[in-house]
């Protein structure tokens, strides 16, 4: 049983139980990330643990590593800053759909681009969980929310698909029914240097699966599922059936030189100069 | 042409000064120069200029104060020296010369003028000549200092090789050239 | 003595104080501030970082203050628009940093390389909620210098974001400066915690209002927030806890408002005129006012250094024989004019003098209204 305690140091006593509604899957997540953090060994002074605004965005109240909880949208440039400062700093951002590529689209983009060697965990539930289920950048189109009450008329952006035209060196997608993998994904994402994106496609029965009649949390988590495939099945698709799914795993796997790795180079010429 | 001085006698302290033409024709680095030649001679120095398009094309102004005394009011208010290299930059500023502001200009582009204030050389020819058309202003400067003692010409030369190491014989050149434009005007006067 | 501008002297104050982190986006006109920076501080061993908006330009010189840097920003009115939600997280997380706004002509991109003084109340109030902040304004290149060492000892001192207050004039200007050695200005560095790690709270303060602060990856591990927080940086409701939370970050400036408000005075103390000048403005202020003196007319200059805190008791001493009081400014409202009319009282003879064109104010605008 070795495998439930584990990562449990890195949960900050007397916090639970936690402020997410049942069925939700960031309870998953957290602890998918604290089992990746004792793997690797973070220590609590070398970490910053960054957030944003959203239900996701709480997640720095439980943690015991340094945290940072900021404004909607901006926890990637705050990250930013910490890392291009103190390169020796681990610095995790979590984010919801609404923080990463709604409000914070072009922090995100650039970030990737960047390639800043910070690591991104995306929970994307399909909308504004936090503040009543509006509609968000990663509503499908056609799917009802508290402000698309006769369906979304806009398409969704494809997180990963993002991250990875954008530059990012390691992107993943991953669900909370998937919890070992996911930790893999993350695990693999926090050891990447230059930019690391993993989504974790998660389920919000609460608002999401209520507009959309999802029924139960567990049905809701069993549509996610089938909603995606793992990557080398996905890629044996033909075009028309890969509209139907999103590839999970590990899609994007680069070593491009990190920000920092880029601008000790440029100091070093500065120096010269 | 005399040496400018100060109603009281004795050597002027202030000078009020517009460098006034195109963008691109370097005033803004000649009024610099100009700056850091007074610096060198312990005095005090403000340069602005107009900001905007105008330093990409149209007329673009540099100005400067030098002084011994502390400069308070940022701008020119009574130019003592004027330099107009283009017809834009004369219209804006001939009335100076009757309210005793001495006016270079440039004699390539422009029909000379009367009054003794006005002071007309051709620059642009000469630079042309040099085959350095971008050394008009610079040619001009030799000519400005030579005749109004704002500056001493070694600060100017000390400014000029410290801001442009390598280029420092060829611009000393140009400046050479604008103060000897002036001493055959004085001879051309004696004589 | 060297000919220096006054965007480059804002940066070499800047380094001269310790900045080692700059991030920002380019705006005219401010530019030349990070262009100064892109070239020096990668020399220092110090990063220059082109954000892509000035969103994250103010949110990374957070991040890299919480990792111990002295880190700040320029901008002008557009850019410092978009800062100001972040700049509010730096007021609340009592995050140092500084940011230089170079004032242009507004509304909206407007005049962009013309200047203006009409920031004055974005400054104090463009953040929502209830905040206190101090911002210092420079009249002279060497002001732009030693104002900036201020603002980075002010932010350090009282854990607080300061913002420098520009114009195009100031900062586009050249002048001579002898840049003051090592040492010659005091630097001051921000208190550090000196409990163990585990008694560390980041938001709890000593008797002067403010709260060491940690650095991410020191030994004290710490929590900042946005949200309303507990001296331990949690997210806390309670009414009397957000009650004085919201009186210590007012109260930390109220109690050291002596230290921080800075005037000059310039023939101010017997001045039947009075003129309180900010910026640039105080140098066509100061001719008018020696002309006016060669006139007859007694007339003085109080110089606002530090522009909030606002120097009401100074204000309220300088002006105290004064039968007039003149506050020339380039912005439309007479921003600083209402603030003097406040302090003085609706009863004493204020008169603006305002630009709002893009054009500067000349020595006989304001000459004219002491003369009237």
């Amino acid at each position: 049983m070795t495998v439930f305690t584990q990562g449990l140091r890195y949960l900050k006593e007397g916090v639970t139980p936690h402020m997410w509604c049942p069925g939700c899957g960031n309870g998953i997540v957290l602890s998918a990330l604290l089992r990746a953090f004792e793997e690797l060994a973070y220590s609590n002074e070398e970490t910053v643990v960054v957030t944003g605004i959203g239900c996701w965005g709480k997640a720095d109240d439980y943690v015991v590593t340094n945290g940072f909880h900021g404004t909607h949208g901006r926890a990637l440039a705050f990250a930013t800053g910490m890392k291009a400062f103190n390169p020796r700093l681990n610095v995790v951002v979590l984010m919801g759909d609404g923080d990463a590529v709604t409000i914070g689209g072009n922090h995100f983009i650039h970030a990737a681009r960047r390639n800043i060697d910070v690591t991104a965990i995306v929970v994307n539930n399909f909308n504004f969980g936090m503040t009543g289920g509006q509609v968000s950048a990663t509503t499908p189109l056609g799917m009802a929310t508290s402000t698309t009450p006769y369906t979304n008329p806009e398409r969704d952006f494809d997180i990963c698909a993002l991250a990875d035209v954008a530059g990012a060196n390691y992107v993943a997608r991953a669900t909370p029914w998937h919890g070992f993998e996911l930790e893999a994904n993350i695990r693999e994402a926090l050891r990447k240097k230059g930019f690391s994106v993993v989504e974790v496609m998660s389920p919000c029965p609460t608002h999401y699966g209520k507009y959309n009649r999802m029924g139960t949390p567990v049905e809701m988590l069993r549509k996610i599922r089938e909603m995606v495939l793992p990557h080398e099945e996905y890629a044996r698709l033909g075009p028309a059936q890969k509209k139907s799914y999103f590839p999970t795993g590990k899609l994007v796997d680069r070593d491009e030189p990190d920000f920092n790795t880029r601008y000790d180079e440029v100091r070093s010429r500065a120096m010269k100069d | 042409m005399e040496p400018s001085e100060q109603k009281g006698g004795g050597p002027k302290e202030r000078f009020e000064v517009v460098l006034a033409g195109s963008g691109g024709q370097g005033l803004i680095v000649s009024a610099m120069l100009l700056c850091e030649s007074a610096i060198r001679e312990g005095r005090n120095v403000v340069q602005t200029q107009s900001y905007g398009i105008a330093a990409r094309g149209g007329l673009s102004i540099a100005e400067l104060i030098i002084d011994t005394e502390e400069i308070i009011f940022q701008q020119v208010q009574k130019p003592d020296i004027i330099l107009a290299l283009t017809g834009q930059a004369m219209e804006r500023f001939a009335a100076f010369a009757e309210k005793g502001a001495r006016v270079f200009f440039d004699t390539t582009g422009m029909t000379d003028r009367p009054g003794l204030n006005f002071l007309g050389f051709p620059f642009t020819k000469l630079a042309g000549d040099l085959n350095r058309t971008n050394a008009a202003t610079l040619i001009a400067l030799g000519a400005m200092v030579a005749c109004t003692g704002m500056v001493r010409m070694d600060s100017l030369i000390s400014a000029v090789r410290e801001t442009f190491p390598e280029a420092a014989p060829a611009n000393i050149e140009a400046l050479g050239l604008g103060e000897g434009l002036v001493a055959s005007r004085l001879r051309e006067g004696a004589g | 003595m060297r000919l220096v501008q006054g965007n480059e002297a804002i940066a070499r104050g800047a380094l001269y104080a310790g900045a080692r982190f700059y991030a920002g986006y380019p705006i005219t006109p401010s530019s030349e501030v990070a262009e100064e920076c892109s070239v020096v501080l990668p020399r220092m061993g110090g990063m220059y970082i082109q954000m892509e908006d000035e969103i994250a330009s103010i949110a990374a010189v957070v991040g890299a203050s919480l990792a111990g840097a002295k880190a700040f920003t320029a901008t002008s009115g557009p850019g410092f628009s978009l800062m100001q939600e972040n700049l509010g997280f730096a007021v609340m997380a009592e995050v140092p940093c500084v940011v230089v706004d170079v004032q242009r002509s507004g509304p909206s991109t407007g005049l962009a390389t013309k200047p203006s003084q009409a920031d004055v109340m974005q400054v104090r109030w463009g953040r929502h909620g209830d905040q206190a902040i101090i911002a210092l304004c420079p009249a002279s290149v060497r002001e732009c210098f030693e104002l900036t060492v201020q603002a980075f000892n002010f932010s350090e001192t009282y854990r607080t974001p300061v913002v420098l207050v520009a114009d195009e004039v100031v900062a586009h200007m050249r002048e001579s400066l002898r840049v003051p050695e090592e040492g010659e200005l005091a630097i001051i560095d921000r208190k550090k915690p000196s409990v163990p790690p585990s008694e560390y709270k980041p938001f709890e303060a000593d008797e002067d209002g403010v709260a060491p602060l940690a650095a991410y990856g020191s030994p004290r591990v710490f929590h900042v927030s946005s949200s309303m927080h507990g001296p331990e940086g949690f997210s806390n409701n309670d009414p009397a806890n957000a009650a004085r939370k919201i009186d210590r970050i007012h109260r930390k400036l109220d109690m050291h408002r002596d230290e921080i408000v800075m005037t000059r005075s310039f023939d101010a103390d017997d001045a039947d005129v009075l003129v309180v000048a900010y910026g640039i403005t105080v140098r066509a202020s100061r001719a008018a006012a020696r002309e006016a003196r060669s006139k007859g007319v007694n007339a003085g200059v109080l110089q606002l250094q530090t522009l909030w805190p606002f120097a009401d008791n100074e204000i309220r001493r300088a002006a105290a024989g004064a039968r007039r009081v003149i506050v020339p400014e380039m912005n439309y409202a007479g921003q600083v004019a209402g603030e003097v009319q406040r302090v003085l009282g609706p009863e004493r003879d204020i008169r603006g003098v305002n630009s709002y064109n893009g054009q500067i104010l000349w020595p006989r605008d304001i000459l004219e209204t002491i003369m009237a």
